[in-house]
């Protein structure tokens, strides 16, 4: 019990602490770093709440593809980020003061919850391998399950939007160069009226 | 303190989410960490499902959890791409620049 404790605090103060650095670091290349740290910790707490594959998930999607992703923008725009972060402390009163309400907000919200319990139900510990399943499968086999029956046609909606992204993207970034393609119905329509000429050269005068 | 529950997650969950909104007001003229700031707060909308999910002894949640990943992965994939194109054409990525469209 204490070891899930101090996994659980590791996990969300590397996650709270590189949360912060991605938002106040001064170079992006920095940021993109820390929010790839923030990830893998809350692939971490995932893990503790028994959602392996989310956590799985959520290193290979957003590490290994989104993440990534961001690094080759970042590193390929030729920005000054210097001016970019002028204004920084400008804006820090009212973000500060919005981002404050919203906290207080949130901790009323979640303080309410567990002081009167009986409106919000019993709530008890969530267990380290606490995996919500039904019998003795696994996470994954409990979300394939779901996923494939339940919610198959959200599941294929949300392919729909992943190719919609990708063909956007690619549209969005395609870049139309001079490049000499091959072109079948001009070479089809070709007659030889209009591309072979035939020249009457006379003999001893070349041409 | 030691008995880790619910409210913990929840806890977490609030606090990168408040992180994600202060760094879209922190960081008004640079896209990339907004974009960064919208992840950090998708993150922590993740967060809250799988800790409902686990709390509730329902899968649903995990369910949701990763629809949320595959939209928030799209928004990511076509952001960066308005991102690049709109660099390519005026040279900046200041938000203050973003009024070509303006009436």
């Amino acid at each position: 019990m204490i070891l899930q404790a101090l996994i659980f605090y590791l996990f969300a103060f590397v996650a709270v602490g590189a949360g912060v650095m991605v938002i106040v670091a001064r170079n992006p290349v920095h940021s993109v770093l820390f929010l790839i740290l923030t990830f893998f910790n809350a692939a971490g707490l995932f893990v503790l709440m028994g959602a392996e594959f989310l956590a799985m998930l959520l290193v290979v999607v957003y590490v290994g593809a989104v993440a990534v992703l961001f690094l080759f923008v970042v590193m390929m725009l030729e920005i000054d980020f210097i001016r970019l972060r002028e204004g920084f402390l400008q804006y820090m009163p009212v973000g500060g003061l919005l981002g404050l309400v919203l906290l207080a907000e949130l901790v009323v919200v979640i303080g309410g919850y567990f002081m009167a319990p009986a409106v919000a139900g019993t709530h008890g510990a969530l267990a380290a391998a606490s995996a919500p399943v039904v019998g003795d499968i696994t996470n994954t086999e409990a979300l394939g399950r779901l996923l494939y029956t339940e919610y198959v046609y959200i599941f294929q909606a949300a392919g729909l939007v992943l190719l919609v992204a990708m063909v956007g993207a690619i549209v969005l970034t395609l870049r139309h160069r001079e490049v000499r393609r091959q072109r079948i119905s001009d070479q089809v329509s070709r007659r030889p009226g209009e591309t072979v000429e035939l020249v009457k050269v006379p003999t001893g005068s070349g041409v | 303190m030691l008995q880790i529950g619910l409210g913990h997650y929840l806890t977490v969950a609030a606090i990168l989410f408040t992180l994600g909104l202060f760094g879209i007001f922190l960081n008004r003229k640079n896209v990339i960490i907004i974009l960064m700031s919208i992840e950090l707060m998708l993150l922590a909308v993740n967060i809250n499902l799988v800790a409902f999910s686990t709390h509730l002894q329902d899968m649903a949640g995990q369910v949701f959890a990763m629809f949320v990943l595959t939209v928030a992965a799209a928004e990511a994939a076509v952001g960066l791409a308005i991102l690049v194109v709109y660099h390519r054409n005026r040279g900046s990525i200041e938000v203050e620049d973003i009024n070509m469209m303006k009436g």
